[in-house]
């Protein structure tokens, strides 16, 4: 079992591996609309990556409102 | 020609077509890839009527109001239904405000009944907000888990009555809708939507996208935006056609769900619509040399072919990949709530998928004016819809002034706000505070906007008075929120963004410390909601005698300014 703060580094790493950025430059409390400069298709996408690689379902309203990459990780170790 | 002259109320529509076309699919709600329920007329009726007579038996009566908060889903569908059946008027509000924007909304409203999911009422139930708005006496949650803790809620599943419940007649001119337009923040503008509104629009649209049974219609813009309300749900189901909901909007599950349901027609933003173009253009530019140049053929023969009219039949046919990606079904896809780029039109149809443009605001009871693609124009949002009257106010000399509209679909007013409603509809003149122009051929060209306020690609109206709020209690001199645009009019639609405008305290500078503050309380308004921008004046802004901020004399001072220089970073 993960512990919430190696779900929270595979998030980051995801992110960044995702929008081509280099490995680190993500950190947990970043706003990734701000952070990335992405809309919420763009962000959609991330989700759908990141439910690939935990191997779990995050509905949509689980992540309404979302726009920290730690807040994310919480919904995601909430369901591992 | 779709005939709804008969009826006095939406309620009444939805009830004969309830009947007419029992036995047609109604609905379709699917989850990723697994399809959920699919539900005929007469399946919709059996699963409202008990929901109705539970409201009924509530003391839930002619001109009540009932607020509905939750994502596209046929329970949607289902709510708005037997609250029109019971004579109540529906209070659609988007389930993507903050549980205190929705509790101030709930509130202004005056609704009685709140009808929501499970997920948004664990975040409205623990919001401070709740306190303020004691007139929701009636909460229904769908989809709650068996034994979760519903905080003062019903389920909406066990919510039945049992017996027939009894229809309840209302005349045109009733309100059937508040629909918020905006007011989140300031002053909250509620579109009172009659009857008469909706059902004269249903016929205005249908005459040049017509819905009958067998038409699919996906639904992905919310259902209480004023577009999907009435091509998601009024328009489909007084005609006999069927909405599919999906409930999740990830990419993937929405291009499946073309081919998986033969959709007909779908609504979109213009950012989900760039997003398919940029999509579909990375497939063709990956095309091996030799089938790039035979792709290109065809679509310049489609090109030519259908450059008066669309002729789905031939695109279909001659583009068949393309159009089977889209299921084969596809008439055309709506697109609203923003401004639209005209190449991103243009490239759609030009691979024989019109997009059905337009222009047209809530209060006008959603759309003005439609391309109605004989010929396709990508340049301009179409002709006036039939029964809209569109004038041209104090032209310039190039044609553009604002544009008003008259029509039986304009609202009956804001809710609670007389003085706005004044000033807003004149003579019954909707003045719309965009601006535009005629071309000879009758289309409208939008020209930006006379008012302060945004257009999101998403379809966000973003009012400054409605982002302020966060700003209160800065250690600055004075500020106020401004568009860009407001300030300085440039004649277009794209690009919008908001501005804070700053008069620091003698001796203040715009430095880090500032900008940190600024920063922390910008991130706290949802994304689309942010400012962009400061902009430095040093002098006091003018004010009315009871201090309110003349915003129009402010802009005007600012005007002066040059804005690249002028907006400072954040």
């Amino acid at each position: 079992m993960r512990t919430l703060e190696q779900t929270t580094q595979e998030v980051l790493d995801l992110a960044a591996k995702h929008f081509q950025l280099p490995a680190g430059s993500l950190a947990p409390g970043d706003d990734f609309f701000k952070k990335l400069g992405i809309d919420s298709l763009q962000t959609l996408e991330m989700l759908s990556r990141l439910e690939n690689h935990f191997g779990i379902e995050l509905p949509d309203y689980e992540v309404q409102g979302v726009s920290d990459f730690k807040t994310l990780a919480e919904r995601i170790q909430s369901r591992l | 020609m779709l005939d709804l002259s008969k009826y006095q109320s939406i309620g009444e529509a939805l009830r004969d077509a309830l009947d007419q076309y029992a036995n047609e699919v109604c609905l379709i709600e699917a989850d990723r890839d697994r399809e959920k329920e699919r539900l005929t007329y007469l399946e919709f009726k059996a699963r409202a009527h008990p929901l109705a007579k539970a409201l009924q038996d509530g003391s839930f009566s002619s001109g009540d109001r009932a607020s509905i908060i939750m994502t596209n889903q046929s329970k949607w569908l289902i709510s708005a239904y037997a609250i029109f059946f019971t004579g109540g008027v529906l209070v659609p509000l988007d389930y993507k405000l903050t549980p205190d924007e929705q509790w101030q909304l709930l509130k202004h409203s005056s609704a009685s009944v709140l009808i929501t999911e499970y997920p948004i009422w664990r975040q409205l139930g623990a919001s401070p907000g709740r306190a303020a708005a004691s007139n929701v006496g009636t909460i229904l949650v769908t989809e709650a888990p068996a034994n979760a803790d519903l905080d003062g809620a019903r389920r909406w599943e066990e919510f039945r009555g049992a017996g027939e419940p009894v229809f309840i007649a209302r005349k045109r001119s009733d309100t059937a809708c508040i629909v918020y337009s905006s007011g989140t923040g300031g002053r909250s503008k509620g579109c009172m939507m009659t009857h008469e509104n909706y059902l004269e629009q249903c016929v205005a649209l249908t005459s040049i996208y017509p819905f009958c049974p067998g038409v699919r219609y996906l639904s992905i813009l919310p259902t209480n935006h004023a577009i999907d309300f009435m091509v998601g749900f009024f328009g489909p189901l007084t005609c006999g056609a069927a909405v599919v909901h999906l409930r999740t909007l990830r990419p993937e599950f929405v291009r499946e769900a073309f081919p998986k349901y033969k959709i007909t027609y779908v609504s979109l933003v213009p950012l989900v619509l760039k997003n398919l173009q940029k999509g579909l253009q990375t497939r063709f530019d990956a095309l091996p040399p030799g089938k790039r140049k035979v792709f290109n053929a065809l679509v310049r023969i489609n090109k030519a072919l259908t450059k008066s009219q669309p002729l789905l039949g031939i695109s279909r046919r001659l583009l068949k990949q393309v159009h089977e990606a889209f299921g084969g079904e596809l008439r055309t896809i709506i697109v609203g709530g923003a401004f639209t780029e005209p190449q991103t039109l243009q490239f759609f149809y030009d691979l024989g998928i019109p997009v059905a443009n337009g222009y047209g605001l809530t209060e006008a009871g959603t759309a003005i004016t439609v391309n109605d693609l004989r010929p396709f124009r990508a340049d301009t949002v179409g002709k006036p819809l039939p029964g809209m009257e569109v004038r041209i106010v104090n032209p310039a000399e190039d044609g553009v002034g604002e544009v008003t509209v008259r029509s039986k679909t304009v609202m009956a007013g804001y809710l609670n706000e007389p003085e706005l409603t004044a000033e807003t509809i004149i003579d019954g003149w909707l003045q719309t505070g965009d601006l535009g122009r005629f071309d000879g051929t009758g289309h409208l060209q939008l020209a930006g906007r006379k008012k302060n306020m945004i257009v999101t690609e998403e379809g966000k109206n973003i009012y400054p008075e409605d982002v302020e709020t966060v700003f209160e209690s800065l250690r600055v001199g004075e500020f106020c929120v401004f568009a860009a645009n407001y300030i300085w009019p440039k004649r277009s639609m794209i690009g919008e963004k908001l501005v804070l405008v700053l008069h620091l305290e003698p001796g203040q500078q715009y430095g880090e410390e500032l900008r940190r503050e600024i920063n922390a309380r910008n991130n706290r308004l949802l994304n689309y909601k942010r400012i962009q921008g400061v902009v430095l004046l040093d002098e006091d802004f003018p004010r009315t005698a009871s201090l309110k901020i003349k915003r129009n004399v402010l802009a005007e001072r600012l005007a002066v300014l040059d804005s690249a220089a002028a907006i400072l970073p954040l």
